[in-house]
Parts: structure tokens; C-alpha cells; sequence
């Protein structure tokens, strides 16, 4: 009997714990697709794009991060990026390539013990830096390095 | 669920999990010349990649254009050991893709 009990209101609270989350789910593409900033992804200065996205252009560069990309890619359309930030509450990671029509390229929100670390492939119009903005702790930071494009990337 | 569009590893080592995810999209810029039809090819491209574990948002990513064609995307996070793991994308004409992975 107490077992059947145990069973059973065990059984409704997982019920309706996931139909919290089923909700939750489905509420998420509209709030989120909102939140999309379009004016600082179709800026076509990079200094104003990020201003617009983090709130302020002003940063510093550090050594703390680290940007993992080819120093000559063969191909624009795919060039690996990878950023970590070893400093402490790392909020977010911003990836640019100045010299792209449109230079701000991915930003990754981090939260929930998410580390300093985020990696994807960007396109390359043509040779420049990669430019990695860290926000920790309300504050900016960044880091570049150089990639020489041997093949366009904007081509798609 | 079962997702055409997505691909993902999550893998737990030591206390992190390390997410590594393919997502298929043709990421077309708009800054790409039509030659047939002249005229740009019209921009479509993922927007919004977020990722939940447990219903718990961890990592929630913008993306214009510039990224490639079928995009990789890898991040890391502490624990999530035995849990889900959620990531959702919607592209700029408002199409969604949505996919689970045990984190093992």
C-alpha cells in the first residue's frame, strides 16, 4: 500500500515536470528569435556592431584568451575557430572578421556553468584578423589573430 | 525526436561535458551574386542556435551570415552527467530544427 503510494506520487510529479518543460520548450523560438539582434549583426563596422550587441566598444586586450585558427586557410568558406577564455565568469564570446561585409559573425551566450570555450567555422572573405571579444565580469576583452584567406569565403 | 538537421556528441569527461554539434543549413549570406537570375541570392541563415540540458539554458549562440555552410559548433560545461541535452536552431524565415541527445 505505502509503496503504491510512494509509486504514484512519484509518478505524477515527473508527469509534471516534464509538462513544465514541454512548455517551456515551445515557448522558446518566439522569445528567442525576438531577442535577435539585427542591428549590431548588420552593421557594417565592426566597432559599431559590437558596441550595439555588447553595450560598449571599450576593451582590453588580454592574454587570457586564446584563438585557435589557421594561420593561412585554403578555403574562406570554412576556416575553424576556436576561443577559450581561461578567466573567470566568462558571459559571453563574440567571433568577428573586420574586413567581412558584414563583420560579426556568431556570438555565444554562456551561462549555467558553460566555459570559456566556444568553437565553429566562419566564412572569410578575404585575409585579416579574427577577432575574439570575451565579456567577463560586465567587462570586455579581446584578442585577434591573423588569417590569410587563399580563397575567397563570401562566395558561400 | 527524431532531427534530419542535426547531429550531435555530448561527452562526459571528469566533470565536463563537452558538446559537439553538426547542424545542416545552407547558411547563404546575401552578399552572394545570383549569376542565372542576376540580382543577390536572398540571405538565409540560422539566427539563433540555443542548447538546454535538463531545461536549463547553457549556452544560447547568435549568428549572422558569416558562418559556414552546415555549421560545427562545440562547447563545454560542468556536470550534466546522465541528463538531456536540447539544442534548437531557427534560421532567419523563421524555420525551427530541434533535436535531443543523452549526454553519455
Amino acid at each position: 500500500m505505502n509503496n503504491l503510494r510512494r509509486l504514484i506520487i512519484k509518478g505524477s510529479m515527473a508527469a509534471s515536470t516534464l509538462g513544465v518543460a514541454v512548455s517551456a520548450g515551445l515557448l522558446m523560438p518566439t522569445t528567442v528569435l525576438a531577442a535577435w539582434p539585427a542591428k549590431a549583426f548588420g552593421a557594417k563596422d565592426m566597432t559599431e556592431g559590437l558596441a550595439n550587441l555588447l553595450g560598449s566598444s571599450e576593451m582590453m586586450e588580454s592574454g587570457d584568451i586564446s584563438i585557435k585558427a589557421p594561420e593561412i586557410a585554403e578555403n574562406g568558406a570554412v576556416v575553424p575557430i576556436t576561443v577559450t577564455a581561461t578567466m573567470a565568469g566568462v558571459e559571453s564570446i563574440t567571433i568577428a572578421a573586420p574586413n567581412n561585409p558584414a563583420p560579426l559573425v556568431a556570438s555565444f551566450d554562456l551561462m549555467g556553468g558553460a566555459h570559456g570555450y566556444a568553437s565553429t567555422r566562419i566564412k572569410m572573405g578575404k585575409s585579416g584578423d579574427v577577432i575574439a571579444v570575451v565579456k567577463a565580469g560586465g567587462k570586455l576583452y579581446t584578442a585577434k589573430k591573423g588569417v590569410k584567406v587563399t580563397i575567397g569565403g563570401c562566395g558561400g | 525526436m527524431a532531427s534530419k538537421s542535426i547531429k550531435i556528441r555530448a561527452k562526459f569527461k571528469d566533470g565536463v561535458t563537452t558538446v559537439k554539434a553538426l547542424l545542416t543549413h545552407q547558411m547563404e549570406s546575401g552578399f552572394r551574386k545570383d549569376s542565372k537570375a542576376g540580382g543577390m541570392v536572398p540571405a538565409h541563415y540560422i539566427q539563433e542556435v540555443v542548447c538546454e540540458v535538463g531545461g536549463k539554458m547553457v549556452m544560447n549562440a547568435h549568428w549572422s551570415g558569416g558562418v559556414s555552410k552546415n555549421p560545427y559548433l562545440s562547447f563545454k560545461f560542468d556536470g550534466g552527467e546522465g541528463e538531456k541535452l536540447k539544442l534548437t536552431w531557427t534560421d532567419n524565415k523563421g524555420e525551427t530544427d530541434s533535436a535531443e541527445e543523452a549526454i553519455g
